[in-house]
């Protein structure tokens, strides 16, 4: 019950702590850098409930991205619609190519899965980079609006922006923390640890796969079109294979398949990268190492190792054995560990 | 009718690097099952390694690919020792994040030490040559006869040898090779070496046509990826066949339908190819 408490109090703080921060800080560049980092920690989160919570990594993340980015830029630009409506449909598209995507690719599996949606994202990138008559090529697609007046309420200046984009942070967080603590969520979970035994316990693994897809291009399109508002200039990188290398390592570093990862990975490597400034084309020098020792030592990145540390100390305190911890999370050390057993005995 | 001859001739150059590249990859894949992403970053080592050495100490062109051989056959070796070996038993998704991490770094690595320039690379056979009216360069001819006796030596390498027996028994079955007595950390070690020296090689012949950037390796990589879903995982003939079948596609593609377009063809093929067999064309049965 206390760790409940303490847990509740940990996350007012954090959330009072992004509230303030704006008034703390009047430096303009900070905040374009933590709204950016907020941004894309709204990708992590779809990143994380596929790769994290299902077990297939999906390459793919960033051509999503585009799509949502593009389709919100297309849609106000050369179509002319109104922001929330281009805003609402670009979420819309990027979750319905998803759902075609997704029909096809979790056929595949594994590395199969991997490599099928490196080339889904090759295939995105090349089509916005070639396709000179839609997306404009590389030359990419300028003016796009900032988001459009809701009442009184505008969002011209960067401290609205920032509000609106920790707002519908909040809610991805607020929306994932309900899937993995719902049955979808321990179904997807399931499909990660085996499977094999999730269909043979009667689970439609197909239906459930093709949700977590989904799910995760809507978040990947949410964040891709907040991306197109608040820089308001795309060009054909967005879709390219290092912005999915970049998210993978926010994801790997804050720890995959745990609720805290995407934010405690994306806010460390942003933040560091920042005063790395000078590194800027050679950073990978640093992070590409550090992903590799990550996944070796510390397979479930921060988090997870913060969690392992603190499951260690309180069962040290009552002198019992472990407890079983119940959420999803402690089930994957779980499975690994037993697997290891089986595969070293 | 000449242009249909000379994209062939084309397409059978692009294929037999993609195969070389492919060779390595499905080798890897094959003992460990490994997608082996930084296998991109070894090519485009290799082709830098040739380069350097030829500028800087003035080596002959053949010099410079067997030491670029060496070099980036033992960083192969030292991947599998530093990162897939302490990883052999983690989940398969553990393996493709730290291969991409390796990748990553090796990039930026080669971007610090080289630069971010397109350079190209001189060669001693760039004369052209008229054969029944196509032309040709010695320097695509010795890509295609180099190519082709590297496979034809690997063939014999692994069919003909003890040591390439073995490698061949931990393809098709790891314990049983480790009961039979095969070191399998050995044998883990000399496929890794090979893979990188097929890669260092594919690069040294190819990159006087192209040109060496520390990008270069990106597009080969992930076709290579395709050519071995196409030709089945692990299959070494499948590598071979795929990576011309993705070369001549891809030639008569550009010639053909569209220029701009031709980067795309190989991935829509697999895109079509997965939709309809999801564990490849050709089901692995071994070597």
């Amino acid at each position: 019950m206390t760790s409940l408490l303490g847990k509740r109090i940990t996350v007012v703080g954090l959330i009072v702590a992004a509230c303030v921060f704006p008034f703390i800080t009047s430096n303009l560049y900070m905040l374009h850098i933590l709204t950016l980092a907020f941004i894309w920690m709204i990708a992590v989160y779809g990143l994380n409930l596929l790769a994290g919570y299902t077990g297939y990594l999906s390459l793919a993340q960033a051509g999503f991205f585009a799509i949502g980015a593009y389709s919100l830029g297309l849609l106000t630009v050369k179509a002319g619609l109104s922001y929330w409506l281009a805003f609402v449909l670009a979420c819309v598209i990027t979750s319905a190519i998803g759902f075609l995507v997704g029909l096809v690719a979790l056929r595949t599996r594994e590395h199969f899965f991997a490599i099928y949606t490196l080339c889904v994202g090759y295939i995105i990138y090349l089509v916005i980079d070639k396709w000179d008559g839609l997306t404009g090529g590389v030359r990419g697609l300028i003016g796009i609006p900032a988001p459009a007046n809701i009442g009184p309420i505008s969002f011209q200046n960067p401290l609205s922006q920032y509000y609106l984009i920790l707002f519908f942070l909040l809610l991805t967080i607020f929306v994932m923390y309900r899937i993995i603590h719902s049955l979808s969520g321990r179904t997807f979970i399931a499909i990660r640890n085996s499977e094999e035994l999730a269909q043979t316990i009667g689970i439609s693994t197909m239906k459930a796969k093709l949700l977590a897809f989904v799910l995760s291009t809507f978040f990947a399109g949410l964040s891709g079109a907040l991306y197109a508002s608040f820089i308001r200039f795309l060009g054909p990188d967005i879709a390219y294979i290092t912005v999915i290398f970049d998210l993978l390592t926010y994801l790997l570093v804050g720890g995959i398949g745990t609720l805290a990862g995407p934010i405690v990975g994306t806010f460390l490597v942003v933040t560091v990268s920042q005063s790395l400034q000078f590194l800027q084309d050679y950073r990978m020098l640093i992070f590409g190492p550090l992903l590799t020792l990550l996944i070796i030592f510390y397979p479930r990145g921060i988090a997870g190792a913060l969690q392992d540390w603190i499951a260690k100390l309180s069962s040290k305190k009552k002198q019992t054995p472990p407890k079983q911890r119940k959420n999803g999370k402690g089930a994957y050390v779980h499975s690994q560990t037993s697997e290891k057993k089986v595969k070293e005995g | 009718m000449d242009i249909l001859i000379q994209q062939l001739f084309n397409g059978l150059t692009i294929g037999s690097v993609y195969s070389l590249v492919a060779l390595g990859l499905t080798l890897v894949y094959g003992i460990l099952h490994i997608p082996n992403f930084a296998h991109g970053a070894l090519y485009m080592l290799g082709a830098y390694v040739t380069l350097t050495t030829m500028l800087l100490w003035g080596f002959h062109y053949w010099l410079a690919i067997a030491i670029s051989v060496l070099i980036v056959g033992l960083l192969g070796v030292l991947m599998d020792r530093l990162v897939f070996h302490p990883l052999r038993n983690a989940p398969p998704i553990h393996d493709k994040i730290a291969a991409i991490g390796i990748l990553l770094f090796l990039e930026a690595l080669a971007q610090i030490v080289w630069g971010a320039d397109y350079r190209s690379m001189d060669t001693p056979y760039g004369q052209v040559i008229n054969v029944f009216g196509v032309t040709l360069t010695m320097q695509r001819i010795l890509i295609n006869v180099g190519a082709i006796s590297v496979m034809i030596l690997l063939y014999l390498f692994l069919k003909k040898t003890f040591i390439g027996s073995t490698i061949i028994a931990m393809a098709q079955n790891r314990e049983g090779a480790h009961l039979v007595g095969i070191n399998t950390n050995k044998v883990a070690m000399l496929t890794f070496m090979i893979s990188g020296g097929l890669a260092a090689i594919a690069a040294s012949l190819s990159a006087p046509i192209n040109l060496v950037f520390p990008g270069m390796g990106h597009l080969v990589i992930l076709k290579a990826f395709v050519i071995i879903i196409l030709g089945g995982m692990g299959s070494i003939p499948g590598a071979i066949i795929g990576g011309y079948i993705i070369g001549f596609s891809e030639s008569l593609g550009a010639t053909y339908i569209s220029g701009e377009y031709s980067d795309i063809i190989a991935f829509v093929l697999l895109v079509v190819i997965l939709s309809f067999k999801p564990k490849g064309l050709f089901s692995r049965e071994g070597f």
